[in-house]
């Protein structure tokens, strides 16, 4: 039984934009359920998706692994993609992967939505 | 050294033993004066270690043995430092193939080692002779006046034969 916990907490859908709001630890324990909820919802082809990380404590590769690639999958189909809520130690794996230059990343869903 | 200044801890090749690893690791880190970042890194080096020895070296197998070595130590000029060394019983890779990938490119493996070697200190891969491998990494505690290692972030590290499992 797979008993790993989705750590998809919330997907809002609006015109504008489809937002995911995720909470707990990204790592490879909890990193493929992500990715299937993710590429799920990236298969709806939304025009702006926007990743809630402000519940998001720690991330290791295997998450910003599975970001990448619904990156890739959404900026496929011209869409955007943007990342808002990161604390700081989330954001410094994006910085140390040098990975933050591919990724829009704001503070504030507002901030993502304008952009 | 001071048996005192050891920490052992044996773990199945599970995802789900990582958080336990990280905290423990994450808290000696803090005890013997690395700041919040540094014991973050400390942290996510051996998160991504471990993650590599259960994806590659045990191809996702959930119930083989790592060995993970916490030990206090102190570079040639007097600074405290942690040395992990991260032991398992899993496949043997030549250490001098186990390489780090072009950050230019937007693809999503290839990563930890990368990780790895830019937040620790030392990096070194072994093929001990009785089957596995072996990962022995240090990090020194920065001193307040070191404004250097943020600059430095993501060059190559002096040495080690570090590589990717993945």
């Amino acid at each position: 039984m797979d008993d790993t916990p989705n750590i998809v907490k919330e997907v809002r859908k609006s015109e504008t934009a489809t937002v995911v709001a995720l909470s707990g630890d990204v790592d490879l324990h909890h990193a493929p359920t992500l990715h299937a909820t993710l590429v799920n919802i990236a298969n709806g082809r939304p025009k702006r998706l926007i990743v809630d990380l402000g519940e998001v404590p720690y991330m290791d590769s295997s998450g910003v692994g599975t970001l990448v690639e619904i990156l890739r999958r959404v900026t496929a189909y011209k869409g955007t993609m943007a990342l808002i809520g990161l604390n700081p130690r989330v954001r410094s794996v994006f910085e140390i992967t040098k990975l933050d230059k591919f990724f829009t990343i704001c503070d504030t869903e507002q901030e993502a939505l304008d952009t | 050294m001071n048996e005192a200044e050891i920490v052992k801890l044996s773990i199945a090749s599970h995802p789900k033993s990582l958080p336990v690893v990280r905290s423990a690791a994450e808290r000696m880190a803090k005890m013997e004066g690395f700041s919040e970042q540094d014991a973050n890194e400390l942290a996510l080096a051996i998160d991504e270690a471990l993650a590599n020895v259960i994806k590659h070296g045990y191809s996702g197998q959930p119930d083989k043995p790592i060995d993970i070595t916490l030990s206090v130590l102190r570079s040639s000029t007097g600074d405290p430092g942690l040395c992990i060394v991260v032991r398992d019983n899993g496949r043997q890779v030549d250490p001098d193939t186990i390489q780090g990938r072009d950050l230019d490119d937007l693809r999503p493996g290839g990563l930890g080692v990368h990780i790895i070697k830019t937040v620790m200190d030392e990096v070194e891969y072994s093929c001990p002779p009785d089957g596995g491998m072996q990962l022995r990494m240090v990090k020194y505690v920065s001193r307040a006046d070191d404004s250097s290692s943020e600059g430095e972030r993501g060059t190559s590290q002096t040495d080690p034969k570090d590589g990717d499992h993945g």
